[in-house]
């Protein structure tokens, strides 16, 4: 049987929902669109019911994007999603304004429970609800109060969904033509202005307010978050907060993650007998599960942290400080959040722009977040500034290094910055984004809440962005595990032969056969492949190769020239890898890694869409593969274009 | 006297006479916004844009070129 779940934003619906569904959720997109639909199962003696959360809305009636598919299921009784028996949760504080929909809803003839939820908030404002009148009011209802933050009136719940008979009443509440069409703003701003004359008449007798608790006195703490100071230092003092602990305290949990499966991966390939099977496991697959496994710990805090501020009400705080200074950029407040979990890593942060409501505002804020620099880019950045930055000083005490370092991420921003502008001016929106936002009163959050919403996040993105990831580490580590036939055996001859191999120790003798191996692989021929296309980056065949490489994660770029390099890929031999490549020499016996090729290379890691993790969350997140295609053609684009320019100039 | 509440200060009480904007009428209408309801504007965002809103039992965050088509009288 299909339940399903409405109400007006900020009144607890998701907690009722993780209350009946506890951990069997499923997370997923409605057909077609960027809507999150949340189903979950639950069961009642031998009853089975299919539990789906709907946004929250105030009237059946659309006026954005995501609004529109409640309208479509509820006004279509063949639509699958089209309930058996619906839950309206309403907050007790508020009935008047949350009975506009409930008695649209009624009107569809659609059964119904009414939640009054929040009791105990409506208590401290004096508000009292008498039971017996509104159950005389709307007869065919079931009726009950719960306070589903402590998890009070469970129980209630479920015997109301139990014992529900299915009764419709048999009047319309508001007689007339119903439901109206989607277009017709005219009549259904009259039909509000009816239903709630109707509304407003019963409420009198339905809701007493004690006269001495109605002055509605702004709190202390809401005066702060939106002081013109406080506010926004408080709002930086979030930030860091949160940036800290994605940044810094996840690579606790993300070293040991990576020592696992690195450990894993030597004992799979020792355990099994050698081959294609053991190679596959130990360095695609395993390596691969690991590649995925990494991100864990920084989604799992980013959202811990999100869950706590957008249960508690602050995020929207931020939102009413910074909309008037997002607005030219076509971002919402909301926006900040992904774009500095940008900086240490861009994944979570898209998977955070759900919070965003305005659709266009998500989508624009989804395509600008990998262009602020994650952390990947590090160790490219400081290998490259290591090689072709002088170590001067500018006026005796600032780092040339540290300047062009922080130029960098200066261009990350700007660039993301100039993008949001183009794609506020670009992207079409039929209906026009408002904000006309509820400001809901701040709370303690609910811990289950916030509990769920991280399991709900690290399970989405294991699951969907995971296998894409894992297929791509894949096909990667095969491109380079493999070559044409006889090629790869044909370089390894190559280097065996030369003066230079017979002399070097054992360690190093392996090395050469590595780099040789990787040269005569697939990859290694696709790098010489794209080679004219990159020369006029100022880049030869074995950036190509890296490049390529990166594909995996960006910070492959280092082993990747490591290994072509022949020196073996570890933080100890990063020295030898600088003066190998500060040595290195192409056909025409110039440097390869100049100021201008080095400049330029740094600049196409600034802008390259490369991390196939983020493509894989960006088509999950957009439930299309259109945007993060056009995310990768532009980023692309702008990379390619960038490096092209600084390397002509440089030179 | 008929204004703006975007014309309103900080702590002003009125009542909606008009709602006309051009396409968010009715998304005001249905958020409670009627013609006889009493508002009162709390406070506003550093930057004067938006505007926190009094209505009934809840607060409604409205930017300056929303609020200019409710037109209110004051209390």
């Amino acid at each position: 049987m299909k339940i399903a779940l409405f109400g007006n934003p900020n009144t607890g619906k998701s907690s009722i929902f993780n209350l009946l569904t506890g951990l069997r959720q499923q997370v997923g997109n409605f057909p077609g669109l960027t809507v999150e639909r949340r189903s979950g199962d639950f069961q009642i003696e031998e009853n089975k019911y299919t539990l789906t959360d709907f946004p929250g809305i105030y009237s059946i009636y659309p006026h954005t994007k995501d609004e529109e598919i409640v309208y479509k299921v509820i006004t279509n009784s063949k639509n699958k999603d089209y309930p058996d028996l619906a839950i309206v949760v309403v907050d007790s504080a508020n009935l008047e304004r949350n009975l506009l929909l409930f008695t649209q809803l009624q009107d569809l003839k659609i059964p119904l429970i009414l939640v009054l939820n929040m009791g105990d908030i409506a208590a401290k404002k004096g508000i009292e609800i008498d039971l017996d009148a509104l159950k005389l009011a709307f007869p065919s209802v079931e009726l009950l109060s719960m306070n589903a933050r402590v998890g009070l009136g469970k129980d209630r719940l479920i015997r109301a969904i139990q014992n529900h008979k299915f009764e419709t009443s048999s009047e319309m509440f508001l007689p007339g033509q119903f439901p109206l069409s989607i277009d017709d703003e005219a009549g259904q701003k009259e039909e509000a202005n009816q239903r709630y004359l109707k509304i407003n008449s019963l409420i009198q007798n339905i809701v007493k307010q004690k006269l001495d608790h109605q002055k509605y006195n702004t709190s202390k703490l809401d005066r702060l978050l939106t002081h013109p100071i406080f506010g926004y230092l408080i709002f930086i003092g979030v930030l860091f907060v949160i940036f800290q602990f994605i940044f810094s305290v996840a690579n606790y949990p993300m070293d040991w993650i990576e020592l696992f499966f690195m450990k894993l991966s030597e004992w799979t390939s020792a355990a099994l007998p050698s081959g294609v099977l053991n190679k596959l496991l130990s360095q695609g697959l395993i390596p691969g599960i690991g590649g995925v496994s990494v991100f864990i710990p920084q989604i799992a805090l980013l959202f811990f942290f999100i869950a706590l501020l957008e249960e508690s009400g602050y995020l929207s705080r931020v939102v009413f400080i910074m909309d008037k200074i997002m607005r030219p950029f076509g971002l919402n407040g909301k926006s900040i959040v992904p774009m500095m979990s940008g900086i240490a890593c861009a994944i979570p942060g898209i998977m955070a722009t759900r919070t965003i409501a305005d659709w266009k505002e998500r989508l624009i804020t989804i395509i600008i977040t990998p262009l602020m620099s994650c952390s990947a880019r590090i160790p490219v950045y400081t290998l490259l500034i290591a090689l072709v930055i002088p170590k001067t000083y500018l006026g005796g005490f600032i780092s040339i290094q540290g300047l062009v370092l922080f130029g960098l991420y200066a261009l990350g921003l700007l660039a993301a910055l100039g993008l949001s502008i183009v794609l506020k001016l670009s992207i079409k929106q039929k209906k026009i984004g408002f904000l006309i936002m509820e400001l809901p009163d701040l709370k303690s959050p609910r811990w289950g809440n916030v509990f769920q919403t991280v399991l709900e996040k690290v399970k989405i993105f294991v699951w969907d962005a995971g296998k894409v990831i894992l297929a791509i580490s894949i096909i990667l580590w095969a491109l380079a595990s493999y070559g044409p036939q006889g090629s790869m055996e044909q370089k390894v001859k190559i280097a065996k032969s030369s003066s230079l191999f017979e002399e070097s120790n054992k360690s190093d003798q392996e090395n050469y056969i590595a780099s040789a191996k990787l040269e005569g692989s697939y990859i290694g021929h696709l790098g010489k492949f794209i080679e004219p296309l990159i020369q006029p980056l100022g880049y030869d065949w074995k950036i190509g190769v890296s490049l390529l490489s990166s594909f995996a994660a960006r910070e492959v770029f280092v082993g990747s020239l490591a290994t072509i390099y022949a020196i073996h890929d570890d933080s100890a031999s990063k020295q030898r890898l600088i003066s190998r490549l500060k040595n290195a020499k192409n056909k025409d016996g110039q440097s390869v890694y100049t100021l201008a090729s080095g400049c330029s290379l740094m600049v196409f890691y600034v802008f390259a869409m490369q991390c196939m993790a983020t493509v894989a969350v960006v088509k999950r997140e957009t439930n299309s593969w259109s945007w993060p295609i056009i995310q990768l053609v532009v980023m692309g684009a702008m990379a390619y274009l960038s490096a092209f320019f600084v390397f002509q100039i440089l030179q | 006297m008929i204004m703006k509440l975007s014309e309103m200060s900080a702590g002003s009480k009125v009542v909606i006479e008009t709602i006309c904007h051009p396409f968010l009428s009715t998304k005001l209408t249905e958020m409670g916004m009627l013609t006889g309801t009493e508002l009162e504007l709390l406070y506003k965002a550093p930057l004067g844009d938006p505007i926190a809103v009094r209505v009934k039992g809840f607060t409604l965050c409205l930017r300056l070129d929303e609020a200019k088509y409710i037109h209110v009288d004051s209390l």
